[in-house]
């Protein structure tokens, strides 16, 4: 060992050794990010930025205002979506991995067809629907029919995690339960399909960050004000303040919600592992 | 030829013949698998099914439990033909378990539920009366106490006693068995071989593929030896293990019983070292063995 490394100093004497020199990029990168900082710090006027984006009458107003009927809006769109979402995924997921080719098709044509459509698009679609077609109602309106826009495109890309779940599960496992008497149906939803989910239990939470934030298209619907999520609210606001203080605010629940979703995944990770 | 004096005709109408394959025939694609087996287990019997890798020994058990549908012949279990196309195959398995060699517990589902949930899914047996049958079981392959704990928690062994308990608890008529010690560390072997042995003792009706020619040996009222998809001797353990009418069985069994390359890696040695002293400690170890190096005791392993 010693003699290696001796002999390549020798050999090259001016060469830093990748230690060192891996050391010397990281101060150099120090230094860059020392630069920047102490420029932001000259440069910028506290008290503008404060006034702009944290005003703190603005704050109260905002807080006072419907902010929690927002919030909660916002979850229920988005609780509602995902759980639409879910089922008509596992749907899906099922039709693509059926034996029976149509529903492969039927299955693989949505599933291309959701994926490569806006989510605006589709909900704008659904709020014209009552209009195209007067007389029809999503119950719950407008709650069920954001459940069902938003669901019906999460459904698309919960199909693949959830088919890609299925397929993750090993094979025996189907076979020691048919080997016990199960009915194809019921080993798949007692023995599969719980794994599959363990297994696909964090690109499901991203999925419903995901939506999470896609629940502020909603503002597209033309809502009454009871109905307005934390975007359209926070939007409105700040519209009318000409102030950037209740969109912040708005920003802030969203990692409310979205903060402590990505914590429990990390959670269930590790308690997952240790039952597998 | 021993393969030929099975009756040819379909069923004896016996009540006890548990397990009658007359002529199956397996084809993956292109290729046959089996090739014409007819075989007959009796009520209380242990069949020994051995054979070099690929001849086709799960294959047969799978057939057997129509985990792989036959391209051809007939298989009754109990006098129902579990081949029929109307047969409710589902209701038949309920009659039989199966261990398999990569122990297949349910992995999201304590020690105890993986007991439970085919009594309780399937047959709709009240829970607590399954958890009772479960708890006895258990207890019989030792592993009561670890009742609530996940399968990831326990050893191979421990796993595949508890697969064992599982098929029990349906209260099965027969046991099919995959090579159930072959995915277990050496020491962890004769635990599962143990509960085996009981489990012959009280008289299940069981169909063994193993490579442990010790535990056939002993344990078996009968040996299959099979290659290339053919029954190609079958008989009393001590004629077929200890006396091998064949030169293909020889052969196999010369090199399950003595691998040529001992010195090649430990892992080799000690499966040779394994067989050897099982083979000495089984009770008719002074029958014709392939090798008569073979027959030193061994009192390390002499519970087997
Ligand atoms: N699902 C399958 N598809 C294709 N070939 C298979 C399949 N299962 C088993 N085979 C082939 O059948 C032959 C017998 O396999 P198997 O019954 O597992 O043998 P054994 O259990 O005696 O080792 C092997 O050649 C194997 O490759
Ligand atoms: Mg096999």
């Amino acid at each position: 060992m010693t003699t290696t490394t001796q002999a390549g100093t020798v050999g090259r004497p001016k060469k830093l050794s990748p230690r060192k020199r891996a050391q010397r990029i990281r101060l150099v990168q120090y230094a860059i990010l020392l630069v920047v900082v102490v420029l932001l710090i000259l440069n910028v006027d506290g008290r503008q930025v404060q006034s702009v984006f944290f005003r703190t009458d603005l704050i109260q107003v905002t807080l006072t205002s419907g902010l929690p009927r927002a919030l909660l809006n916002t979850v229920l769109y988005t609780f509602g979506a995902f759980v639409f979402g879910l089922t008509l995924g596992t749907l899906l997921a099922l039709m693509r991995l059926s034996q029976v080719a149509p529903y492969r098709w039927i299955a693989s044509i949505y599933i291309e067809f959701f994926r490569g459509v806006p989510a605006l698009i589709v909900l704008l679609a659904f709020g014209l629907l009552s209009v195209a077609f007067p007389g029809l109602r999503f119950p719950l309106d407008p709650y069920g029919t954001v459940w069902t826009a938003l669901g019906m495109v999460s459904a698309a890309y919960m199909a693949e995690t959830i088919r890609a779940g299925i397929l993750a599960v090993p094979k025996g496992q189907v076979e020691a339960a048919r080997a016990l008497g199960m009915p194809s149906g019921m080993a798949m939803r007692r023995i599969v399909l719980p794994q599959a989910f363990r297994i696909i239990t964090p690109p499901l939470t991203n999925e419903l960050i995901l939506l999470t934030k896609d629940s502020s298209l909603v503002y597209v619907l033309g809502l009454t004000a009871s109905a307005f999520e934390l975007t359209k609210f926070g939007r409105d606001i700040s519209n009318s303040n000409g102030n950037l203080t209740p969109l912040v605010i708005a920003g802030f629940c969203y990692l409310i919600i979205t903060l402590p979703l990505t914590f429990l995944v990390r959670r269930m990770e590790a308690k997952a592992k240790k039952a597998r | 030829m021993t393969a030929m004096t099975i009756p040819a005709q379909i069923p004896t109408g016996d009540r006890a013949d548990e397990i009658q394959v007359y002529d199956l025939h397996k084809s993956f694609g292109d290729v046959e698998v089996l090739k014409g087996i007819s075989l007959t287990v009796r009520t209380g019997e242990v069949v020994c099914v051995i054979g070099p890798s690929g001849s086709g020994k799960s294959t047969l058990l799978r057939c057997v439990n129509m985990l792989e549908e036959p391209t051809a012949g007939r298989i009754f279990i109990i006098n129902e033909e579990i081949t029929d196309p109307d047969a409710d195959v589902d209701a038949i398995r309920t009659m039989m378990g199966m261990v398999f060699q990569s122990f297949n517990l349910f992995p999201h589902l304590t020690v105890l539920q993986n007991c439970t949930i085919g009594p309780t899914a399937v047959k709709k047996v009240p829970k607590a009366e399954a958890e009772a049958t479960a708890l006895k079981y258990l207890d019989e392959v030792g592993l009561k106490h670890r009742a609530d704990a996940f399968p990831a928690q326990l050893s191979g062994g421990q796993q595949q006693r508890v697969a064992i308990a599982r098929a029990l608890t349906m209260n099965v008529e027969m046991v099919l068995f995959d090579e159930p010690t072959s995915a277990l560390d050496p020491e962890l072997v004769g635990d599962v071989l143990d509960v085996m042995r009981r489990l012959a003792e009280i008289g299940m009706t069981m169909m063994v593929v193993t490579h442990e020619m010790a535990f056939a040996r002993e344990v078996a009222d009968r040996v299959i030896f099979m290659d290339g998809g053919v029954i190609v001797e079958e008989g009393h353990p001590d004629q077929v293990i200890g006396n091998p009418q064949h030169e293909r069985t020889r052969t196999f069994l010369n090199r399950v019983l003595h691998p040529t390359h001992v010195h090649t890696g430990e892992e080799d040695a000690a499966y040779a070292a394994r067989h050897a002293a099982e083979l000495g400690s089984g009770p008719e170890a002074s029958g014709e063995l392939p090798d008569p190096a073979l027959r030193t005791d061994n009192p390390g392993r002499s519970r087997l």
